[in-house]
């Protein structure tokens, strides 16, 4: 039936359009000749699979293959923590680039709360070491592992390196080590099955459901990343340590919190991260594909003046702007209430309602799941 | 008012309506949506006036229940009466539990079933007239088989129906709909994975063109349908438009109502011919469709205040949407008047509303997370319109009041884009929501609309 009426509408204005050509084409007037644009979004997932997510799995999966390789080189000699750190470091930054996609494989594994939910519970830790049995699996263990585990197994577990190395040569050094060993190798499985689903099936499934439903690739990855940018990168690593939700400063929640002074590092791996993102960069150099803007661009999207792929980069660069003027967050938090710092993440919030207004709406991308009738 | 007309199309018409009620509560139903809007949610959006009315734990089930129930009696002509009052009652209790889910649809089939209330749509083709045939030696008027109805009774639902039509259609008369093609400018490209058409959305002429008709097609299409000459041509675009809204727009059972309702349109012998083939498939008694009683009320005094209540209902149906006249300011920027006016898929509308708590004496404040108290399309319909955002904030107030927090005042910072503007501050940031209260007075808290749209 649908079919049928839709053959008959094509019909319809086929005719109209005949009947309008004529004059259109003679007009040269009114603004630039747009070329024929597809506005099928194929193109912006491939770019979004083949350039940016994949190849960040991949870099990604490295670095942790290099942590583990010296965390076993740490668990057989325990005399200096600046290899396994440096791995830590590098894993750890550019996880700040894939933390975003967290859609598909990542999504079923819960990749982002396996690896990198903090505060770290130190409680949690603990007793898992000192009791030997622990299934990493649960969810009640996703504040003892990850990232945030880690920051605390090698930078927080004594008061000085000497310290540190003395409890992993000490009595206990062995379950500790062991620990160690188990939430690498945890975080070794996770971007293994992720990248191998990337890797197998899924890319194309992803790519090639570009449709414009609410299920569709670009309208949950854009939920998502929006998702990211609200909940992980603007309150997790600025909002709530700066007490914007509860009204007092909270230090201790910070992002590496025991490595100390990375945590606005971090953050501003993770801004441009999103800003690439937007913009359809490549994860390994600087080409620029298809993407949100491009896309923005393609529908013309001019609004007070300036196109709104332009505000956003704006936007972001004055977020990115002002957080570098600020000093280590540890420091920027001793104050109360912080200032400069609630000045900064202002900026980093205007980001929010440009792309949940107005990109989304510009997209006409649903901002929930809710399948719920409209009028 | 004295004049009749055989009762065949009221009758087809209860007939397709109770059916179509039932799969809808059963879609409804199907899909989760009665736990998932209805009975998950701890905080609800109500109209005002209606705050009494709550959804009703698992006991919403049966309020659904009751709904479905009364659509098949209806469908059935099965006390008529009684299952008319009471889909109304449940279907309109329903609607009222949370605003978030207000359809201007909705709206329609609550005013409808409330004029079929007085409608004598179950006294042909119906079990109430199977029945009344085993009564023997009766004398009342209102138990006789009748054929006939007055010719009001289904004027009165093409009236409802051409009111629909015509007010949506003069809601487009805008300048953003018209000038701007908007909102179908943003709504048509992403529909471009459709089949047959996907390549022809993303073309400005073919918005234009959406919208131009669109606007003429609810502007006329009532008295093309009056007219007999247009008839048949008028139904054609009848199906044709709402089919094509269906497959472009997410808009449910919609389309098919309009379609269905607008068979009403047709001549008796149309009428008569489908309910002789149910008719045949049932084994209903033929003899029973060829009365030629006409239907007579049981009392005089109720069937004229009968007639006084629906003169009243259409005189408030034709004077409600133009209410938003009262107010200044833009209304879709202010909505203030918008609701049951039939401003149908009219703008692309959305918003982004943050909430900060504040203690008045010490200036103490922080954010809230919407996501805590909010479902996503709560959020999202709370966003954009004011009276939800100023319920919300009191909900919040009263919330972190009991809580212990001390003198709470609530403050929004809102962005909302209309139409394919920028976004631009909407609730004044520097009012204390907490303290406003609500009323139909204009909200003088909203910011003002920097832009202008032309038009009714």
């Amino acid at each position: 039936m649908r079919k049928i009426f839709g053959i008959l509408v094509l019909v319809v204005f086929a005719l109209f359009a005949y009947a309008c050509s004529s004059d259109d084409s003679s007009d040269g007037g009114s603004g630039p000749t747009i070329p024929p644009m597809s506005l099928d979004r194929i193109g912006i997932l491939e770019n979004w699979a083949d350039n940016i997510i994949v190849p960040g799995y991949v870099d990604f999966q490295s670095k942790v293959n290099t942590l583990q390789t010296e965390t076993t080189a740490f668990a057989t000699n325990s005399n200096d923590l600046t290899a396994i750190r440096a791995a830590w470091l590098d894993a750890y930054t550019t996880w700040q680039r894939v933390s975003m996609f967290e859609t598909g494989p990542a999504e079923t594994v819960g990749l982002r709360l396996n690896v990198n939910i903090f505060p770290a519970s130190v409680t949690t830790i603990e007793d898992n070491i000192a009791s030997g049995s622990y299934d990493l699996g649960l969810s009640s263990n996703r504040a003892a592992k990850g990232f945030p585990t880690l920051d605390y197994l090698l930078f927080g577990i004594g008061v000085d390196d000497t310290a540190i190395l003395a409890i992993y040569n000490g009595t206990e050094g062995d379950a500790y080590k062991q620990y160690l060993q188990d939430i690498v190798a945890d975080m070794q499985t996770l971007i293994t099955t992720v990248l191998n689903e990337w890797q197998g099936g899924f890319r194309d499934s992803f790519v090639s459901n570009s449709g414009s439903s609410s299920t569709a690739s670009v309208d949950r990855l854009v939920n998502d990343y929006i998702f990211y940018y609200e909940r992980h990168l603007r309150a997790g690593k600025m909002g709530i340590p700066g007490g914007v939700f509860s009204g007092s400063v909270e230090p201790n929640t910070i992002e590496a919190l025991y490595a100390g002074n990375l945590s606005k590092q971090l953050f501003l791996v993770g801004l441009d991260a999103v800003q690439d993102f937007f913009n359809g960069r490549a994860y390994n150099g600087n080409a620029q594909g298809e993407s949100l803007s491009s896309y923005l661009d393609d529908l013309n999207v001019i609004k007070d003046g300036a196109d709104l792929s332009t505000i956003i980069n704006n936007q972001f660069t004055t977020a990115r702007q002002s957080v570098q003027g600020l000093g280590n967050f540890e420091q920027e938090l001793q104050n109360n209430p912080p200032t400069t710092f609630l000045n900064a993440y202002d900026e980093v919030q205007r980001i929010v309602p440009l792309v949940k207004v107005d990109m989304v709406s510009a997209l006409s991308i649903s901002i929930d799941f809710s399948d719920a009738d409209g009028d | 008012m004295n004049s009749h007309t055989e009762a065949a199309p009221l009758a087809v018409f209860r007939m397709f309506f109770g059916i179509l009620m039932f799969v809808s509560i059963i879609r409804f139903w199907s899909y989760g949506w009665i736990d998932k809007f209805y009975i998950q949610p701890d905080f609800h959006f109500t109209f005002y006036g209606f705050s009494w009315v709550r959804p009703l734990g698992v006991w919403t089930y049966l309020l659904f229940v009751i709904c479905a129930v009364s659509a098949v009696m209806i469908a059935l002509g099965w006390k008529y009466r009684i299952a008319m009052i009471s889909f109304f009652l449940s279907f309109t209790y329903i609607e009222l539990m949370d605003k978030t889910m207000y359809l201007n649809h909705y709206y329609f089939i609550s005013i409808l079933s409330f004029l079929l209330i007085f409608l004598p749509a179950g006294h042909y083709f119906s079990l109430d007239t199977l029945s009344r045939k085993h009564i023997k030696n009766n004398s009342h008027t209102n138990t006789a088989i009748i054929g006939y109805v007055p010719r009001w009774t289904i004027d009165s639902i093409k009236l409802l129906l051409g009111i629909v039509y015509v007010y949506a259609g003069l809601a487009k008369l805008n300048s953003d709909w018209l000038v701007k093609a908007m909102p179908l400018k943003i709504w048509l490209p992403s529909k471009f994975d459709i089949p047959f058409i996907g390549d022809l959305v993303s073309q400005e002429w073919v918005q234009y063109a959406f919208s131009w008709i669109g606007a003429g097609y609810d502007l006329f299409i009532p008295f093309l349908l009056l007219w007999k000459p247009t008839r048949t041509f008028a139904f054609a675009a009848v199906v044709i438009f709402h089919i094509l809204t269906r497959v472009l727009f997410p808009i449910g059972m919609f389309p098919y109502i309009m379609i269905v309702s607008a068979l009403i349109f047709f001549d008796a012998g149309f009428h008569k011919k489908v309910v002789y083939a149910f008719a045949k498939a049932v084994k209903y008694p033929k003899v029973l469709l060829e009365a030629t009683a006409v239907w007579q009320p049981t009392s005089v005094k109720r069937y004229k205040m009968a007639l006084v209540v629906i003169t009243i209902f259409f005189c408030i149906q034709l004077l409600l949407p133009w209410r938003y006249a009262l107010y200044p300011g833009e209304l879709f920027w202010t909505e203030e008047g918008y609701r049951f006016s039939w401003r149908v898929m009219l703008m692309e509308k959305s918003g982004y509303a943050q909430f900060k708590i504040k203690d008045g004496v010490t200036g103490k404040r922080f954010y809230v997370n919407n996501a805590d108290f909010l479902t996503p399309l709560q959020e999202k319909q709370m966003s954009f319109q004011p009276d939800f955002i100023l319920e919300y904030a009191h909900y919040l107030r009263d919330h972190f009041t009991a809580q212990g927090h001390q003198n709470v005042e609530v403050y929004v910072e809102s962005y909302v884009a209309l139409n394919g503007r920028l976004s631009t501050t909407y609730i004044d940031p520097d009012v204390n929501l907490a303290r406003i209260e609500e009323s139909f007075t204009h909200k003088n808290w909203i910011k003002p609309f920097t832009d202008e749209i032309k038009g009714l």
